[in-house]
């Protein structure tokens, strides 16, 4: 009852408490930076009138390292490494369009082997990113169980990132002209063995569990719907396009190295919410399996790398044996090489959706400008629309099915 | 193209299209590197853009990326650079425009609301302003950044680091200190035509101590070898190694004759030694030579 009235009567609050009694504001809450849901150090400033979010305000940068600028300092093979550093859960997919783009500007043919084995080892990191973000999905909505299993598979992905190139997660495998070193048999017999017997068995258990789960759907359909229209207004790329229904790939539509040999489905989703998102990944691992099969059968043999000296530098028995290829190995290693001078952009499909690098060069041996275009800015930005009129503790899962990573967004 | 890098749809007659569209909106046009780029007017962009977007046979649909560049040289030095992505005619197409520290560019966050964030990433980079755009705030840079970092004339280490202080148990900010010098290493070869001057180099242009000795030019080098063969030639004895005599084996030294003085080495007791006729008045009264007495070495 109206307090006016209240007074009129002689009634006081305290003693007959109504609703509308006491002014609710609306209150603003931070989300982060320190949240373990907040895959990385993101500071969401929220307004909520209740429990319901009514305004979004994302605060992004906290891990700013200004790579690009690095990169502006740094020749051509030194500024590879940092791109290992942008989205540490798929490091080489960030690679691939880095080398892609220097490839473009120099116009060099890179050997077919090594483009098998980059489009190989980028599906691979493409399962072990969606083994990551899946898990971590399915941890931010409630369930523990599917994360640990996935994390077995993540580990073995990790370990065979080891065996080819030394490194587990910073590998810097894939070079300008092709791939850094060749894989022993052994370790392809043994990748080829683990996509017919482990991965499918964990996987498909790990999956089984969530994705009929009662729970898990409550959580998860129609939470943060996304249209076809908005999905193209805000940029969306890769599995957040996919989800809402746009058939668009960038390794079917546009394809680099061998994509265009492969033979792969696009899945879509039919509602554009979070569970769509979800179960488009959970089906582009399946098909990512089939693309590293196809490779496996296909690979031919030969150089693993361009055979251009001027870019590519000589293995080190050569190096040993022919003082041309001494002197070759020492100009890359400390000049590098020149690219000629013109700007392009090059986007390719990284698991998060498209990772694109725009890169403007001099004529000299060091980018003039390499601007990253990181997969994780459109979708963030789009977090204030998407969870607006949802629960708080929506937010996790709506984060959670972007696949964000913050080494990519802040750069 | 041989490299394999994405393939989309050939370039063939949108720069003809976009012309006819734009008119003189459209400034030049560039289609290298198998990529079309537009520099387009910076006052008529978001009418551009609109036409970019919904004219049939161009129909860019979707804004991917926005990139600024500094090019500090220019009247105009910045230049920001759209992205832009056709879904349904599978192309891309970048869109240039240019601009300076002060004019404005107009946003375009009313056809692509992705632009808001990539505007404040190019404003917090560059300082390009971009009018229209309502939340034009830093973006990646801290809370209270001064500068704008991406530009060529700021340094790569910045102006001020951060440490955790123990005594005002906050983080406090102070002027960078670097323990080793920043190196930025040049790589043009001095056969190429370098510009600069090597290490090393500035001492040729340096004057001489006082008392050094004139170094000899090479024209006067030659006048004197050329009066000094007028006017001894030494015998002709030519050299030949038949004997062992001849060439010294066997001996201890090479030479029979006893090793001449060091001028250098001090001796005791010093005996007042006639000026030695080195190098001092050489280019005016040549010494001729005998092979016999060399008198310094």
């Amino acid at each position: 009852m109206a307090d006016h009235l209240e007074a009129i009567e002689g009634r006081t609050d305290a003693a007959d408490p109504e609703v509308g009694d006491v002014a609710i504001q609306n209150y603003t809450i931070n989300f982060g930076p320190q949240h373990p849901a907040a895959h990385g150090v993101l500071r969401l400033v929220m307004e909520l009138d209740g429990e319901i979010v009514e305004r979004v305000d994302p605060h992004i940068g906290l891990l700013h390292r200004g790579t690009e600028k690095l990169i502006e300092h740094k020749t051509y093979i030194q500024a590879l490494p940092y791109f290992d550093r942008l989205d540490y859960c798929s490091p080489l997919c960030m690679e691939h369009s880095f080398v892609l783009a220097i490839e473009k500007l120099l116009d060099l043919e890179v050997p077919i082997r090594a483009q098998y084995l980059r489009v190989f080892f980028a599906e691979l990191t493409r399962i072990s990113n969606h083994m990551l973000n899946l898990g971590s999905h399915v941890m931010d909505v409630g369930a523990m169980t599917p994360n640990l299993w996935l994390f077995e598979i993540r580990e073995d992905c990790l370990n065979f990132f080891e065996r080819v190139s030394g490194a587990r997660m910073h590998s810097a495998y894939f070079r300008p002209g092709g791939v850094h070193q060749d894989t022993p048999l052994k370790l392809l017999t043994d990748i080829a063995d683990w996509l017919d017997n482990r991965l499918p068995r964990i996987f498909e258990d790990a999956i089984s569990l969530v994705a009929d789960n009662r729970i898990f759907k409550q959580r998860n359909v129609d939470i943060a719907t996304v249209s076809r229209d908005d999905a193209i207004k805000w940029g969306f790329s890769g599995p957040m396009i996919r989800g809402s229904g746009i058939p668009w790939d960038l390794r079917k539509s546009q394809p680099y190295d061998v994509y265009a040999k492969m033979d792969f489905d696009v899945p879509v989703g039919t509602r554009g919410d979070c569970y769509d998102r979800f179960m488009v990944r959970v089906e582009e691992v399946r098909q990512s399996v089939r693309i590293m099969k196809q490779c496996l059968n296909e690979m031919p043999e030969g150089p693993i790398a361009s055979l251009d000296r001027k870019v590519v530098p000589p293995k080190r028995a050569e190096m040993k044996r022919s003082m041309e290829a001494l002197i070759h190995h020492f100009k890359l290693y400390t000049e590098g090489f020149h690219v000629p001078a013109g700007d392009v952009y090059v986007a390719t499909e990284s698991p998060k959706g498209e990772f694109g690098v725009y890169l403007v060069a001099d004529g000299s041996n060091k980018p003039y400008r390499c601007k990253i275009r990181p997969t994780a800015f459109s979708h963030l930005q789009a977090m204030d629309f998407m969870a607006k009129g949802h629960m708080l503790a929506d937010t996790t899962a709506i984060l959670g099915a972007m696949d964000i990573v913050f080494g990519e967004c802040d750069r | 193209m041989r490299a394999p890098a994405p393939a989309y749809t050939a370039n063939d007659g949108v720069v003809d299209r976009a012309g006819e569209r734009l008119g003189a909106n459209l400034l030049s046009s560039l289609d290298a590197v198998g990529e079309v780029a537009l520099t387009v007017d910076r006052e008529t962009l978001v009418e551009t853009m609109v036409a970019l977007r919904d004219t049939p046979g161009l129909e860019y649909q979707q804004l991917m990326e926005i990139a600024g560049v500094d090019y500090p040289e220019r009247p105009d030095r910045f230049e920001v650079v759209y992205c832009l992505l056709s879904l349904t005619r599978n192309h891309r197409i970048r869109v240039h425009v240019q601009t300076d520290e002060e004019k404005p560019v107009p946003s375009v966050t009313g056809i692509w609301p992705v632009a808001g964030w990539l505007e404040r990433e190019v404003y917090d980079m560059y300082g390009v302003l971009f009018s229209g755009n309502a939340d034009l705030r830093r973006i990646l840079t801290d809370y209270g950044f001064r500068g704008h970092p991406q530009r060529k004339d700021f340094p790569l280490t910045g102006y001020v680091e951060l440490r955790y202080s123990e005594e005002a148990k906050r983080v406090v900010y102070e002027p960078v200190q670097l323990a080793q010098d920043f190196r930025s290493f040049d790589f043009m070869s001095p056969w190429e035509g370098a510009e600069y001057i090597l290490p090393g180099d500035e001492k040729a242009k340096l004057p001489e101590a006082k008392g050094a000795p004139t170094p000899l030019k090479a024209d006067e080098i030659q006048k004197a070898d050329a009066a000094k063969t007028a006017v001894a030639a030494p015998p002709a004895t030519p050299k030949v190694t038949e004997s062992t005599a001849q060439t010294g084996a066997g001996k201890a030294t090479p030479d029979a004759d006893p090793k001449p003085a060091d001028p250098d080495v001090v001796k005791k007791p010093r005996a007042p030694r006639a000026k030695p006729a080195a190098s001092g008045d050489a280019p005016t009264a040549p010494k001729p030579r005998t092979r016999k007495k060399p008198d310094s070495n």
